[in-house]
């Protein structure tokens, strides 16, 4: 996290995906007790993992990152649950237990990300939705989307930056 | 979308930095604290006799009273701007303020006969007290309540009326500045009231303006 703070995307990338399995053994433990489905599972930590983004800034390089996920994630999860009108119950206890010590829930990752989540990106504007395509479905860099776009980097990289924004709020209000 | 390709989205962005939170902190509530005083001078002004009183105990214990509560709000704030930070001892501080103005009470009440207890306690002006704390206090907690909203924090009623007694201690040491009711009876019954209604506007404020 210390290096993708400075600048490193090559290590921030690898961050975000390390804590996706994470943040997946989360969501279903809640999920087991709240019945969320395996879609809405997804966009807990789709959602998760938007906030850490957004609030990255948040994060104290002296404190450990760990307490500081879990309160995201916990965060995040109990919103989703609590929207889908359930009651849900979680401790930061346990969550803290998965940060610290991940094991494989690979095959189940694979079959959930085969599942498509909630079509947000279609409620974006085009602008930001083109944008934000370009970077990830596409997985070109900001020089190569907005040379392939006809649009100057700096445009780019403030539409996605806003384009993931509303990405966020939307995930906060989809039910 | 994929998760997978969210984090590509998610690597691209991460060239747009966000202000660090303690930059936005000094802005929003320097701007806000400064509208707050700009007001007071415009409008209420200090007291006739602000500058003889200088050497009042009494007089200056209103604003050991009045930044205690807006330090130790602050402080809290502060700490629960943040995901998952322990608000530790900061939690118990925020105490502080009025365990200060029971204890100067009883003093008071010590060194005082009890014929003078109740005038000093209602004061000339409490209804002046519980508008003006309350009215100069919006500004600052505007600008903390922004400040909140740009941080993450995962209890929102709490940062909120943290962030509301900061704002209420910073009103009232504007407020003390005019205020004729030096007693700290008076502080004990209306600061506090004044107070307490700040707070409780700000734990409900929080409640639905600080979620993310």
């Amino acid at each position: 996290m210390r290096a993708a703070l400075a600048g490193d995307n090559q290590a921030y990338k690898r961050l975000l995906t390390a804590l996706a399995p994470f943040l997946r053994k989360i969501a279903l433990r809640a999920c087991a007790r709240t019945g969320m489905s395996a879609s809405e599972v997804e966009d807990a930590i789709q959602e998760t993992l938007l906030a850490v983004h957004l609030k990255r800034h948040t994060w104290d390089p002296t404190q450990p990152l760990a307490p500081w996920l879990a309160a995201i994630a916990r965060n995040k999860v109990i919103d989703a649950a609590r929207r889908r009108g359930r009651r849900v119950e979680t401790d930061i206890a346990p969550f803290e237990d998965i940060l610290a010590a991940p094991d494989e829930t690979e095959i189940l990752e694979r079959e959930l990300d085969r599942q498509e989540a909630l079509r947000l990106l279609d409620q974006l504007s085009p602008k930001q939705r083109e944008a934000i395509e370009a970077v990830s479905i596409r997985g070109q860099s900001l020089r190569d989307a907005a040379a392939a776009l006809g649009v100057k980097e700096g445009a780019l990289r403030v539409s996605v930056h806003r384009g993931l924004k509303s990405l966020a709020e939307l995930y906060r209000k989809s039910s | 979308m994929k998760t997978e390709d969210l984090i590509a989205a998610l690597t691209a962005d991460n060239e747009t930095k966000a202000a660090p939170l303690s930059r936005t902190l000094a802005l929003d509530l320097g701007l806000g604290f400064a509208a707050s005083i700009a007001f007071f001078f415009a409008f209420v002004g200090l007291r006739d006799t602000f500058f003889i009183s200088l050497d009042q105990p009494r007089f200056l214990f209103k604003f050991v009273f009045s930044l205690t509560m807006a330090a130790s709000g602050l402080v809290l704030a502060w700490r629960l701007a943040r995901p998952g930070a322990n608000p530790g001892r900061a939690a118990k501080a925020v105490l502080l303020g009025p365990a200060l103005v029971i204890l100067a009470s009883l003093v008071e009440m010590a060194v005082t006969p009890s014929g003078l207890w109740e005038t000093r306690m209602i004061g000339h002006n409490a209804l002046h007290c519980l508008t003006l704390i309350p009215l100069m206090s919006m500004a600052p907690l505007v600008g903390l309540f922004a400040t909140l909203r740009h941080g993450a924090p995962t209890d929102g009623r709490r940062a909120g009326a943290a962030a509301a007694l900061a704002a209420a201690g910073l009103s009232a040491t504007l407020y003390a500045m005019n205020c004729p009711d030096d007693s700290p009876l008076f502080l004990a019954v209306w600061y506090m009231i004044a107070t307490a209604i700040v707070v409780v506007a700000g734990w409900f404020a929080g409640g639905r303006l600080l979620r993310w």
